[in-house]
């Protein structure tokens, strides 16, 4: 998985047969036990190890369901009740799972916005940002249409709004609903063939997991000071110092998850999605889960519906280009006196698109989307470019060490044999 | 130069073995996947009841809109009183967004009747009949406007509310799914 | 000065119509329930008065498709016993079938079987109620909710609100008033203070004294026979049919919650001493001087 030196030796005679023919353990070793990490690293990395177990307990969570629920339009509410009343714990795997969606995306979304604020997805990390990227993408794809498959009120008109985005593409966008539609209308054969992506794409998003750590583990970490490790006192061993650190604040996440689970499991769902799918009927107001509120006030704010889509399409895919948008040569923004104004505006800007969301499109509430997108694409497109030319960063440390030790004490870091050191150039 | 020709020669004889195999490769994969993206389409059961349906306007009293479905999408039916047609008819075209005189939405001598999908071209939402600033369609879901022709006045929406195929069959029954073989 | 800001007033009114136009249906008063916040319970004798309007009132419009006989005597409900729920099974008809002859037949409930449904089907349903089927009944409190609004929708997070659902619901079977002046209600419908919309094709299901509760040993009925009474005790029975779990769920989250306090706490200390090691956690980054490159 990575070019460092191993110190991994098998102790057993079976370790070293093994090891000969399959040399996992020492891959294992390398990448989570030795592999060095910077001491710094505050609470804010461990969200890459929340999200781990997050994908995992979706995973468990979802192949349970998965043994009672029938993707048929005529049974699905119906065994989603039964799940919900007659199966042993039924209640609390649904209720894990549902809850999972929205706690998923809250370890994404700070996951995102810390590698936005310590630079994070600059060069050499380029690769390992976009495959993140790419795991968010999917990681939507599969909450919508997880969301369908109860095929309640909000299921049928959510999946009804989002396929029909489809058909602004010129030419060939009808052609390409019916496709995803497997009919005239969203209907049986939409169910079905969303319940088989839906189990799908999660194992996709687990290889892309694997790539995703394969690739952070050539750089290395980054770090609240943005500058890479420097000596072996810049780091410590991934195994026990981060593997622990990574285990409480996993068990704290469950604390918060557990907190929706047991005491607010539909405070994050719409009520209209308890009413059987009814496609002569619209509720009075579609709104989608939180998690997608900003991307569909960016949708709602363009009055053309090709443009909407386009504009929120490019909401995401602007991400990609931000390693070359930006063009400071900091890392953190703790040395960006002010890049940091314009990150904590972004993030406000951020948390107003998804206000608007779940707002209806009238009135004023249509002029601050426009304006809040407006600037959304700004921050992106002129903002981050233009500020590495007119920014003048703080003084950066000398080491990783010396900004949060100082200079005279240092400590124990990394076994002086442990020579292994990321291939950071950066 | 002669010898730059035989070195050219040579190497495309072999070069046409490895076009036409890959070429016959490339040809056998696109083969493949044609079964597997088809089989996203609409199925035959699906296609087979999407037939033409045929509607009894009898019973349908003026002012009323009905709805009925054919191939899984909602139509309305609306039999327009006399101002609402009016209204339909009094529009300057040329200020439309979806520009369409009244009397290309109807059936000749049929003016009373509106046929059209039950959907809202934005995001295909039900609209609420009766309703909005022209007492045509009002879409609770992004506010789009429908007139008493279903056409878009206001809105997100893109364009009017679709005619589906229809054809009259007597005066008081049509066919929806049917265009008429003049 | 003073025409200014009221200038500047007038034209905030004017840009915030829309959202207030949006929310003009009054919202439902917050009442108490027994089985609100961490350790919240089901008030038995409540649920089965609940259970007693259902059936003598909103029975026969109202369906409860999702709900089994025998749920009334499992646990966490109303626990009735299981010969009061045989005994209340076999007065409902079912029918099953084919037998042996290939013919349906009626036979009478069992404990497993499903409330039967007022109705055949759904346009049965609405053509003997005026175009509009009466929803079914199971899951209305979660079915149901009211537009919270900020700050609310935040404040309701820590203080575990999650009651909108049967707040609405009693709220609405109390609602039923005058239409105010100049307000028509169309033909077919009927005013209700807390619809949105106020118009409400459901005529006034409930009045003084329609239920008879049962009496308590000095021969007084056991809660006031009054629509307010009413209305809490079929939205308490109908909040349990929604979430016959809610009692179990609450129980095993304490249970988890505090386990996982507890597994934390240690991991913290186990964290804090392994990090000793290496001359303790440190943390980010030093504040950087304010001062710039030269």
């Amino acid at each position: 998985m990575s070019q460092h030196a191993t110190t991994y030796v098998p102790k057993s005679a079976f370790g070293k047969w093994f090891e000969s023919r399959l040399p996992i353990a020492s891959l294992v070793h390398s990448s989570f036990i030795a592999f060095p990490v910077p001491r710094n690293l505050t609470y804010f990395w461990t969200f890459g190890a929340i999200l781990v177990f997050m994908l995992v307990a979706q995973i468990v969570t979802g192949v349970f369901l998965a043994m009672y629920y029938t993707p048929n339009a005529a049974m699905a509410f119906q065994s989603v009740e039964h799940i919900m009343r007659d199966v042993n714990y039924g209640w609390l795997l649904r209720y894990l799972h549902a809850n999972g969606a929205s706690m998923f995306f809250v370890a994404v979304y700070i996951h995102i916005f810390r590698n936005f604020y310590y630079g994070s997805y600059k060069a050499p990390r380029e690769v390992l940002y976009i495959l993140g990227v790419i795991i968010f993408l999917l990681m939507m794809a599969t909450a919508f249409m997880g969301y369908v498959l109860p095929w309640g009120q909000m299921s049928f008109w959510g999946a009804t709004v989002i396929t029909n985005l489809f058909s602004a593409i010129p030419v060939v966008g009808e052609t390409i609903v019916s496709f995803l539609w497997g009919g005239y209308s969203v209907g049986n054969p939409t169910l079905n063939r969303f319940f088989s992506l839906h189990f799908l794409l999660p194992f996709m998003i687990f290889g892309v997991v694997i790539l995703h750590v394969w690739a952070l583990h050539v750089p290395g970490q980054n770090n609240p000071t943005g500058i890479p490790i420097k000596s072996g006192k810049d780091a410590v061993p991934f195994t026990p110092y981060a593997t622990i650190k990574d285990i409480f604040a996993v068990v704290v996440f469950m604390l918060f998850f557990g907190y929706w689970v047991f005491y607010m499991p539909n405070y994050l769902g719409h009520a209209d999605n308890y009413i059987p799918a009814n496609p002569a009927v619209t509720p009075s107001h579609i709104v989608p889960e939180w998690y997608f509120l900003p991307f569909y006030a960016i949708l709602r704010a363009i009055p053309d519906k090709l443009g909407g889509v386009i504009a929120m399409f490019s909401a995401i895919a602007v991400w990609f280009l931000m390693p070359w948008l930006d063009t400071s040569k900091v890392r953190s923004t703790a040395y960006r006196p002010l890049y940091k104004q314009f990150f904590w505006v972004f993030v406000a800007v951020c948390v107003l698109l998804g206000w608007l969301g779940s707002k209806p499109a009238e009135g004023w509430y249509v002029v601050v989307s426009q304006i809040a997108t407006a600037y959304y694409f700004i921050h992106f497109l002129v903002i981050l470019p233009v500020l590495g030319f007119v920014e003048r960063p703080l003084p950066l440390p000398n080491s990783i060490l010396e900004s949060v030790m100082g200079v005279q004490k240092g400590g124990a870091g990394m076994p002086a044999g442990a020579n292994a050191e990321p291939q950071s150039k950066g | 130069m002669a010898e730059t020709t035989t070195h050219v020669a040579e190497p495309t004889r072999r070069d046409f073995l490895f076009i036409a195999t890959g070429a016959a490769a490339a040809v056998g994969g696109a083969t493949l996947v044609w079964p597997f993206i088809q089989s996203l389409a609409p199925d035959a059961a699906t296609v087979a009841a999407g037939a033409p349906v045929e509607v009894d306007l009898g019973p349908i009293a003026e002012g009323q809109i009905v709805k009925v479905f054919w191939r899984g999408k909602l139509i309305f039916v609306r039999h327009r009183t006399a101002e609402e047609i009016k209204a339909a008819q009094d529009v300057n075209v040329a200020t439309l967004r979806d520009p369409q005189p009244d009397s290309a939405r109807v059936k000749p001598d049929h003016a009373q009747w509106l046929i059209v999908y039950g959907n809202c071209t934005h995001l295909g939402c039900v609209p609420l009949g009766q309703q909005g600033e022209y007492h045509g369609w009002f879409c609770p879901c992004h506010g789009s406007v429908f007139d008493t022709s279903g056409r878009v006045r206001g809105g997100p929406a893109p364009i009017n509310l679709p005619i589906p195929p229809y054809t009259f069959t007597s005066d008081t029954k049509i066919v929806i799914g049917q265009e008429a073989t003049a | 000065m003073m025409k200014r800001t009221l200038l500047i007033a007038a034209a905030l009114l004017g840009l915030s119509a829309p959202a207030y136009a949006a929310g003009e249906t009054p919202v439902p008063p917050q009442l108490k329930w027994s089985f609100q916040g961490p350790f919240g319970k089901f008030d038995r004798a409540q649920l089965q008065r609940g259970f007693k309007v259902y059936r003598e009132v909103c029975a026969s419009c109202h369906g409860l498709s999702y709900v089994s006989f025998r749920n009334l005597s499992q646990p966490g409900g109303p626990e009735f016993s299981e010969a009061q729920v045989r005994a209340l099974a076999a007065e409902y008809k079912i029918q099953d079938g084919p037998n042996e002859a290939g013919d349906m037949f009626e036979r009478p409930g069992r404990a497993a079987d499903r409330f039967p449904s007022p109705f055949p089907n759904e346009n049965a349903a609405a053509a003997a109620n005026g175009g509009k089927a009466p929803p079914d009944l199971s899951l209305m409190p979660k079915a149901r909710t009211y537009e919270r609004g900020f700050p609310w929708f935040i404040i309701d997070v820590f203080r575990q609100y999650s009651e909108n659902g049967a707040d609405y619901v009693t709220a609405l079977l109390n609602g039923y008033e005058e239409a105010p002046q100049g307000f028509t209600v169309p033909e077919g419908g009927h005013y209700n203070h807390y619809y949105p919309g106020h118009v409400i094709a459901m005529p006034k299901p409930l009045s003084d004294g329609q239920v008879e509760y049962p009496k308590n040993e000095a021969g007084q009925p056991q809660a006031p026979e009054t629509v307010d009474q009413y209305a809490r005790d079929v939205t308490a029975f109908l909040t349990w049919t929604a979430e016959p779990h809610l009692e179990a769920r609450k129980r095993l989250g304490f249970q988890a919650m505090l386990f996982l306090l507890v597994l934390s706490v240690l991991l913290y200390f186990t964290k804090k001493k392994i990090w000793a090691r290496v001359g303790g956690e440190v943390e980010g980054h030093a504040t950087p001087p304010m001062t710039h490159n030269p």
